[in-house]
């Protein structure tokens, strides 16, 4: 693709970075955080791609540390948000969203 | 690349996207992952098979080693390590992404463009620094560094030269398309990640951690660039976007702005300089035993708990549910007072009284905890002490000025439950331990726990 089709698509993801999490609630940065961490796992797939194309000892040695190390972001990643966002679970919050206003005194 | 296969990345950006969105709300945040994970897996899949790819063998066995190193550790780590185990694996993407590029100037260096070799050095600098500081604050955080900050004489001018030095290698391998030239850049900016990492205090380790998981995005989008691949690009900056804005909300969290967190806040032997000035000495604590504590529990009409990462290291958030359950069949009102940044992570409280199934109600944070605390009786900290330190509030000069804390020293009575005297992970002393309203209870936070629920059931 051309440089300018790649800028807009970087302009336009910077936006929706931004967008997408601005309502965050503090209790969930940090699954949030672990969870933005397993996606850029997703590098996984450029270093699948070059270890494809891969000539030579080098370079096949650099393409298997990088797919080894990929691997380990991305799934150990989404595996240990997964873990924290478990401890959320069989929790009855009150029926609006945003539970922590409403859970005054008793 | 064929248009099922593009398709199939689009596909895998759209489920990066709605995750993002998902992990933003309490209520989808666990769908949220899993869609992240299997537009993840869908994108490996479709790009495992691709026709003509080679060494497809070598490929998988790659990943299935990968995997087997990650998924035990992800599962079997406690749940006070997690912070750790996020830096590790934020800091393997970025070696990951610096070594994609690397590889592809490394197989094609005479054929680049100006602008693919500039992405190239932009994620060698990146790439590196995420790597090497995140095994920094991984070792900060697992304690096998000590966590305050490490002042070395000068080293602003160290670091400042070796940016510069990582810079202008980086600047002088474009056009001359030189390898040795971009591993020596690489290598100059590990160092240089770990000399941005090392002046960061203890408690700011998180913010950090948050920063360097937005480096990494970047990093994958410029890699991204290089292999004229939009997935990349788009999950990449996504990442890059949402992490500098969540290392915002982080840095705020803590009343500080992000360059303070980095750079201002700690500077100048602040810290060695509050702590001399106000030295332990002579000053005389009150300390009691478990039935004196028992008793100012069981008979106050309401109890403030304020967890700290105390709670989580003993592991003590069982107990700790155990007897505030006590304390109201006893009909004493009980709220847990949870401090955005007590612990090592942003809502590390939460999710360890989550694990004991701590009604939500009884979950106050700062904001609506703050005014409860003049009608206290008797607030109990557990293992917390910067956050409820008052020097925040009052004293100009203190390191962790301006950081909003939890107001306990306007509760009736303070039982702080602690180890020892030591200060907290900011190492910065706290008035509040030597007021006269305060008293304390030595041990570790379990134990003592466990104690206090035996003499309140004797009662």
């Amino acid at each position: 693709m051309n440089n300018i089709g790649l800028l807009t698509i970087f302009m336009l993801s910077v936006f929706v970075g931004f967008e997408v999490i601005s309502k965050v609630s503090t209790i969930l940065h940090t699954p949030l955080m672990s969870g933005a961490n397993a996606i850029h796992g997703i590098i996984l797939v450029g270093a699948i791609l070059i270890t494809g194309d891969a000539h030579g000892a080098v370079q096949l040695t650099l393409g298997f540390v990088a797919v080894v190390l990929a691997t380990a972001n991305m799934v150990g990643g989404f595996v240990v948000t997964d873990r924290m966002l478990e401890m959320f679970k069989g929790r009855k919050p009150t029926p609006s969203s945003d539970v922590v206003q409403n859970g005054g005194a008793k | 690349m064929s248009t099922p296969v593009l398709f199939a990345y689009w596909v895998a950006a759209l489920c990066f996207i709605l995750a993002l969105k998902g992990l933003s709300s309490p209520k989808y945040a666990r769908y949220g992952n899993l869609i992240g994970a299997f537009g993840a897996g869908l994108a490996v899949v479709v790009t495992l098979s691709l026709h003509g790819l080679g060494h497809r063998w070598f490929i998988i066995i790659a990943i299935v080693f990968g995997s087997l190193l990650a998924v035990p550790a992800a599962r079997l780590v406690k749940m006070t390590a997690i912070p750790q185990m996020v830096a590790i694996f934020n800091g393997v993407g970025g070696g990951a992404a610096a070594l994609v590029s690397i590889t592809e100037f490394v197989r094609l260096h005479n054929t680049d463009t100006n602008a693919a070799a500039s992405a190239v050095v932009f994620t060698a600098i990146v790439g590196s620094v995420s790597f090497s500081g995140s095994m920094i604050t991984f070792a900060k955080l697992q304690e096998l560094m000590t966590g305050r900050p490490i002042l070395v004489p000068g080293a602003r001018y160290v670091t400042s030269v070796i940016a510069l030095g990582a810079l202008g290698l980086g600047i002088a391998t474009v056009p001359a398309s030189s390898v040795p030239l971009l591993v020596a850049c690489g290598l100059l900016s590990l160092v240089l990640g770990v000399l941005f990492v090392l002046p960061v205090g203890g408690a700011d380790v998180p913010v950090v951690i948050s920063l360097l998981n937005a480096f990494t995005g970047l990093t994958v989008a410029a890699s991204g660039y290089v292999l004229d691949n939009t997935l990349l690009i788009v999950a990449g900056t996504l990442v890059g976007a949402s992490g500098t804005l969540l290392t915002q909300l982080m840095a705020h969290a803590m009343g500080r702005p992000i360059t303070g967190v980095l750079f201002g806040a700690f500077k100048g032997g602040s810290t060695a300089g509050s702590t001399a000035e106000v030295t332990t000495g002579d000053r005389a604590v009150r300390s009691a035993g478990a039935d004196d504590i028992a008793i100012l529990l069981a008979y106050a009409r309401k109890v403030a708990i304020v967890p700290g990462y105390g709670l989580a290291v003993a592991q003590a958030q069982h107990t700790i549910r155990e007897l505030v359950d006590l304390l109201e069949s006893r009909g004493v009102q009980v709220f847990y007072a949870i401090h955005p940044v007590a612990g090592r992570m942003p809502g590390h409280m939460n999710v360890l009284l989550a694990e004991a199934n701590v009604p939500y109600e009884q979950l106050k944070e700062m904001d609506e905890a703050n005014p409860e605390f003049t009608s206290t009786d008797v607030a109990v900290v557990v293992g917390a002490n910067d956050v409820v330190n008052p020097a925040a509030r009052d004293q100009v000069g203190s390191p962790i000025y301006g950081m909003p804390i939890l107001n306990v020293d306007e509760a009736a009575n303070v039982v702080f439950m602690k180890r020892s005297l030591r200060p907290g992970f900011a190492g910065i002393d706290n008035a509040l331990l030597y007021h006269p309203k305060t008293t304390l209870f030595f041990g570790d936070a379990k134990d003592s726990l466990s104690k206090l629920v035996a003499a309140v059931k004797s009662l």
